[in-house]
């Protein structure tokens, strides 16, 4: 296929985001005061599990600067239960807890005064009675019958446990001449952005409106905190244009923004909340998948696997709200990029007395690649084959696309083998293979780590309807408004808020592309919530796709009126009329034109030279459906998730100092196909950005717990994110295979890197501890866990 | 009590309690909110502002701890409304963020780095940053954005302290 010629996209342009955060001019939730504003801080729970027996006001209400001291059942009485996603009423959620507080760190009051300072200080004063109550944390423990349920009316532990099975499963695994069986275990790790999460709410009692400022990325945002406030929609406006400091997927803060919504009502003047980072990590609700997966996988001498039974069980912390679809989206690419032809997969997610589980960066679908990757390098092992040999093996090959998954899925496009060729002959593997072997002669444990897998991208949310039979949502929006004023100036909008992606500057590439005009000339602004198109928000790698689609069909809408315009003006048939860097000519006589700002004055102007019925203005939108998307799963719980999937393919050389346990990674390559690249400095970052984060998940991080039920990574002290020195230059090698589905054939990247680093990091230590016999099945794999480890094997207990 | 504060070249005198840090103080009473609250103990490096060119972390220090010394935020970088410095331009050069949050501790660390060793290797680079955390970019573009500014500051044959 010929890449069609871009202007703009795919250029190395500049962000132009990037020129406010340079100068320390981003806009940020916590920048925002308005005159009047008091601040809230947190009375937390200090037991996993207690009943709240009373709460005494009195010391913090008698300081001096201190307004209110709010609880949970008083906010309780005022509000509607926070949404959840799956149908399960007897799971309430609320920001303050209500009678029984249901892990360690919940809010249990807020305390509302004239500076932060002042309310921290307020809130010590406050005095909790609690009864501890039993308390389950492990996962499996959670699900098993008899544990203690962390909601009591809701009867047990189990939000969800469904068995789905795509195609003959049993009958491939009784067909098969060789079986295998593991456990992959993902522990609890988030995305943690630098940035906490913060809001600021404001009342107008006259004209009955809240304003909220949040850094939020949480679809259906305003529409949430408006049901929870009994308000109506229009009286909720959040603000779009709020820079978020970092989300990556957990900046959801519906609790917090009914919190301070309700204050900010009930007290008459503005009220704030900025998470402190104790805040943050406990009660912010913001921790990631917790997940055990068993894997049987049924293959022949070959190593060609036929089919898979995959039981993912979820931890999902004591609340849930869209946590439990981290279950569903996987479904969408639950073969990975392999043809594996039957799959059965039981999905359940489990309350526990820990903190709640938020959506993730690639919302479940990492820690599901892992278990792939883990799984067929068991085949590969099983079978004495090399791991890249046993990849190619399974993989679909690029004539086979569009290729349809047993889940229902069809993949878009992909040339798979041809990303691995160039990764392997990039990184010389051969030669990799003999770098290795010289670091195990000195001495080392070395190992070379490969992981092969998708990104879906473009979230559709079919795993709404999917895993709630209540809900029957087949379309999730994105949008873009275009107006061209009098004076022929251009301005766009964007209809949520950004973490870092830089959709102004994909917004202003892809209308200038269309319209062939400099995209730096086109303003791109952000309305508020209530002059605002359909949109979600920046989730599951779906912005190139659904705003750059919704900014592509509303610019070619444009210059189709453009044409039209010209066409009746120079009395020529539409068809004779060619568009030209905002000029209209003839194409039978090209000194006939009439220039951009001819056209835009009449469409502003003119309404006699305006063709009839033609409305004046040049005022156009765009709502964008999903592509590929509008139907609802069939009885079986086939569906068409995602529209388009990008690959990745990482291969990377790891040493481990065998006596401190120490991983050092000597060299990464990968090798990244997500269709047309608009921005590649955007897209660059994403994926080195996604790398580090997987690198933490891999070796790193987790809000790991005593058995007391306390969350023992309270700081970043103890939570470690990965720093320059931890991140090794990384060589990305780029292939590109369209999209069939997409205006520029673009894919998603916003979730790329993180999807298969930590698979691939874990297989570079199963390399090198293999000498050994001993292999890692749990991420993270700490320092001292595989320091321990490798004493073990060598018998130096 | 009253302090007074050097703060981009300006004398400020600013009414604090006691315990309020410079981080509060600067974006709360002076309103420069270029300096951001990461963690708040001292390890995440968003904070981070330079005293008589020197990288430290406002979050750790009491704004009565400031009095007397020449304080730097990123306010004070920008040679004038719109334009960047060497360092700022180059941080867009090669895209070296992504949400912003980091950016300006990221910025003026470079400042700093840069003012006392106009050619840093990579490793003197990636050690220079290594107490600032970036949670977007895997620092890889924030590197190259030092190592650019390094050149051009080279190419400008400026003096050393001024990137």
């Amino acid at each position: 296929m010929s890449t069609p010629a871009f202007r703009f996209v795919s250029a190395d342009r500049r962000v132009r985001e990037d020129r406010r955060f340079v100068a320390g001019k981003g806009c940020f939730a916590a920048d925002v005061v308005l005159p009047g504003t008091r601040h809230v801080a947190l009375v937390t729970c200090p037991h996993p599990a207690a009943r709240i027996l009373a709460i005494d006001k009195r010391g913090a209400l008698a300081m001096a600067g201190v307004h209110y001291v709010l609880d949970g059942r008083e906010l309780a009485a005022a509000t509607q239960p926070l949404l959840a996603g799956l149908d399960t009423p007897n799971v309430a959620r609320r920001p303050l807890a209500v009678e029984v507080a249901r892990y360690a760190g919940e809010w249990v009051a807020a305390v509302v005064a004239d500076s932060r300072a002042l309310a921290e200080d307020a809130a010590e004063m406050v005095r909790v009675d609690y009864e501890p109550l039993p308390f389950v944390l492990d996962g499996e423990t959670a699900y098993a019958t008899g544990s203690p349920p962390v909601h009591a009316e809701h009867g047990s532990n189990v939000l969800l446990d469904r068995t789905f099975v795509w195609g003959e499963v049993e009958k491939d695994f009784a067909q098969s001449p060789h079986r295998l069986a593991l456990r992959v275990t993902w522990g609890r790790n988030s995305t943690v952005p630098i940035e906490t999460f913060g809001v600021l709410a404001s009342w107008d009692p006259w004209r009955e409106l809240l304003d909220v400022y949040a850094s939020v990325q949480m679809p259906r945002f305003p529409d949430q905190v408006a049901l929870a406030l009994r308000l109506p929609g229009s009286a909720v406006r959040v603000h779009n244009d709020v820079d978020v400091g970092g989300s990556y997927g957990v900046k959801r803060g519906i609790k917090h923004a009914v919190l301070v919504g309700y204050l900010s009502r009930r007290l008459g003047f503005p009220v704030r909340l900025v998470e402190d980072r104790l805040e943050n990590m406990r009660g912010g609700d913001g921790h990631g998948p917790e997940r055990n997966f068993d894997l049987e996988l049924a293959f022949d001498d070959a190593g060609v696997i036929r089919a898979m039974k995959m039981r993912a069980l979820d931890n999902v912390g004591a609340y849930a709200g869209r946590s439990p679809f981290q279950l569903g989206k996987p479904i969408g690419a639950i073969v990975g990029p392999y043809r594996i032809r039957s799959v059965q997969y039981r999905a359940i997610a489990v309350t526990s007395n820990k903190t709640v589980q938020e959506a993730v960066r690639a919302f479940g679908q990492s820690p599901t690649n892992f278990a792939i990757e883990r799984a067929i390098e068991e085949v590969a092992r099983h079978r004495g084959l090399d791991r890249v040999e046993a990849r190619r093996r399974n993989l679909i090959r690029a004539d086979e696309f569009p290729y349809l998954i047993p889940s229902g899925t069809t993949y878009d496009s992909g040339d798979y083998h041809a990303v691995i060729d160039k990764v392997l002959a990039r990184a010389d593997y051969a030669g990799l293979i003999a770098e290795r072997d010289r670091l195990r002669a000195q001495g080392l444990l070395a190992g070379i780590g490969i992981a092969a897998c998708l990104e879906p991208s473009g979230a559709n949310s079919t795993f709404e309807p999917l895993l709630n039979p209540k809900n029957a949502t087949t379309t999730y929006t994105e949008s873009c408004r275009l107006n061209v004023d009098v004076g022929g100036a251009v301005t766009a909008t964007i209809h949520t808020l950004s973490a870092g992606q830089g959709h102004e500057t994909l917004v202003g590439t892809v209308i200038g592309e269309v319209l062939q005009i400099d995209p730096d000339r086109i303003r791109v602004v952000r309305p508020d919530s209530l002059s605002s198109l359909p949109s979600q928000s920046p989730v599951g790698s779906r912005m190139a796709i659904m705003l750059g689609g919704a900014a592509f069909h509303a610019a070619q809408k444009l210059k189709a009126r453009l044409l039209a315009i010209a066409a009746h003006d120079l009395a020529i048939p539409p068809e004779q009329a060619l568009y030209d860097k905002g000029d209209v000519f003839d194409r039978g006589a090209p000194q006939s034109r009439r220039s951009w700002s001819e056209l835009v004055t009449i469409a502003h102007r003119h309404f006699h030279r305006l063709p009839p019925g033609t409305e004046p203005g040049l005022a156009f939108s765009h709502v964008m459906q999903v592509p590929t998307g509008g139907r609802l799963p069939d009885a079986d719980g086939r569906v068409q998730m995602y529209p388009c999937f990008a690959f990745e393919f990482h291969l990377l050389l790891i040493a481990i100092d065998p006596d401190l346990g120490k991983p050092e990674i000597k060299r990464y390559f990968l090798g990244h196909d997500c269709g047309t690249v608009i921005n590649p400095k955007i897209v660059r970052g994403m994926t080195m950005g996604g790398i580090a984060h997987g690198i933490g998940a891999a070796l790193y991080e987790e809000f790991a717990y005593s058995e007391e039920g306390q969350l023992l990574a309270q700081s970043l002290m103890d939570y470690l994110l990965p720093s320059s020195h931890e991140v090794p230059p990384v060589e990305i090698i780029h292939h590109e295979t369209p999209s069939p589905h997409t205006v520029f054939g673009q894919k998603g990247s916003g979730e790329s890197g993180y999807l298969g680093a930590p698979a691939a990091i874990a297989s570079a230590i199963n390399d090198a501890l293999q000498p050994l016999g001993i292999a890692v099945n749990h991420l993270p794999i700490k320092i001292a866990q595989l320091g321990d480890m490798i004493a073990a094997a060598r018998g130096e207990a | 009590m009253q302090v007074e504060l050097a703060v981009n070249g300006e004398a400020r005198t600013v009414e604090v309690e006691p315990r309020m840090s410079l981080l509060d103080c600067l974006r709360e009473r002076l309103l420069l909110v270029g300096a951001h609250a990461g963690c708040e103990h001292g390890v995440c490096g968003a904070c981070t502002v330079l005293l008589d060119g020197a990288p430290v972390r406002a979050c750790l220090m009491f704004a009565v701890q400031a009095d007397g010394y020449a304080i730097t935020t990123i306010e004070g970088l920008a040679p004038g409304p719109g334009e960047l410095s060497l360092v700022q331009d180059a941080f867009c050069e090669t895209h070296g963020m992504q949400c912003g949050y980091c950016t300006p501790a990221m910025i003026l660390t470079a400042h700093a780095l840069l003012a006392r060793d106009p050619a840093p290797t990579r490793a003197e680079i990636v050690d220079a940053i290594s107490a600032n955390i970036c949670r977007c970019t895997g620092y890889a573009q924030i590197v190259e954005a030092i190592a650019l500014a390094a050149e051009r500051m080279r190419g400008l044959n400026l003096p050393a302290s001024k990137p």
